[in-house]
């Protein structure tokens, strides 16, 4: 029978040698095989077969980060959402591993013309207008890609490796756009509200 | 291939909601847990989760992650519909 065990006991087994620390593993294993199986089991790019190779590499990741864990949540917890994290990097990975970066901000940019020129709403022309006038004057190219490629829903992962950086050097590089475009927005007059309504409204 | 209106708005969105302090994915992957089972328990965000909360609204792959997590663990406290018979949970937090 798979056995959960208090966070202590958890992290004590997975430290120690020998048969407590296997069959802690072995009941680690039961039960990210039953939350991945279930976190997954929807997805259109999953297949079951890729579910060893999941567990094999979190489990691997869970024991590297063992001293990372806080104990601010149930131990299970903070073990299922490594593997979570695990799998559908791979999942992102296998979906963009064809896409070329270079291509797709080549194929597509912030362009007024192409995007809102037609628009028969005037004030939501003009803030995008006003944006993408920020977008194109005001950011580095690198932003610039940065914050195309996410909006179209590039792998953070991938981006990051076609730009030759770390995620978190990308998520700096995304926030400092972001950053940029909102104290530009503001300063040209618009608040939270009419970003929210833009075309929802 | 232009920008859509949904990509559009989804760029307005994040700018929002973007703060001059934030974490990043790694930050959010180490404490994410507690905040989903404080979620999930319908507890009220506590003050050191905002941060938590904020970065879920800007990054998608973070949400996406939290929205495996809480199927995750809703199948965890009923492993017999997952196909897990008689896993045992004897533990709580603390």
């Amino acid at each position: 029978m798979v056995r959960d065990r208090d966070n202590d006991e958890w992290i004590k087994s997975l430290e120690a040698q020998g048969p407590v620390r296997e069959s802690a593993l072995a009941d680690l294993r039961e039960l990210l095989f039953v939350g991945l199986k279930s976190s997954l089991k929807s997805r259109s790019d999953y297949v079951e077969t890729m579910l060893d190779d999941f567990l094999q590499d979190s489990l691997i990741r869970i024991l590297q980060a063992l001293d990372q864990f806080q104990n601010r949540s149930r131990f299970i917890t903070w073990a299922t959402s490594i593997a979570i994290r695990v799998a559908m990097t791979e999942l992102r990975k296998r979906r963009w591993r064809d896409v070329s970066l270079e291509k797709l901000v080549a194929d597509s940019n912030f362009d007024p013309v192409s995007d809102v020129e037609g628009d028969t709403f005037p004030e939501r022309r003009e803030l995008v207008e006003t944006m993408y006038r920020v977008i194109n004057t005001q950011l580095t190219d690198k932003q610039r890609t940065v914050l195309l490629a996410e909006i179209k829903g590039m792998a953070q992962e991938e981006i990051a490796g076609q730009l030759g950086c770390t995620r978190n050097a990308l998520y700096k590089l995304s926030h400092d756009a972001r950053i940029r475009l909102k104290q530009e927005l503001v300063r040209a007059g618009y608040d939270s509200q009419s970003f929210a309504v833009a075309f929802n409204g | 291939m232009s920008v859509t209106g949904d990509e559009i708005q989804q760029l307005l969105d994040v700018v929002r909601d973007t703060q001059a302090v934030e974490i990043d994915c790694d930050v959010c992957l180490m404490q994410v847990g507690e905040f989903a089972e404080d979620r999930l328990a319908g507890k009220l965000i506590a003050e050191g989760l905002k941060a938590i909360e904020q970065h879920l609204l800007i990054c998608p792959e973070c949400r996406e992650e939290f929205e495996a997590l809480c199927q995750a663990m809703n199948a965890l406290e009923k492993p017999e519909l997952a196909g897990l018979p008689g896993a045992k949970d004897e533990e709580r937090k603390g």
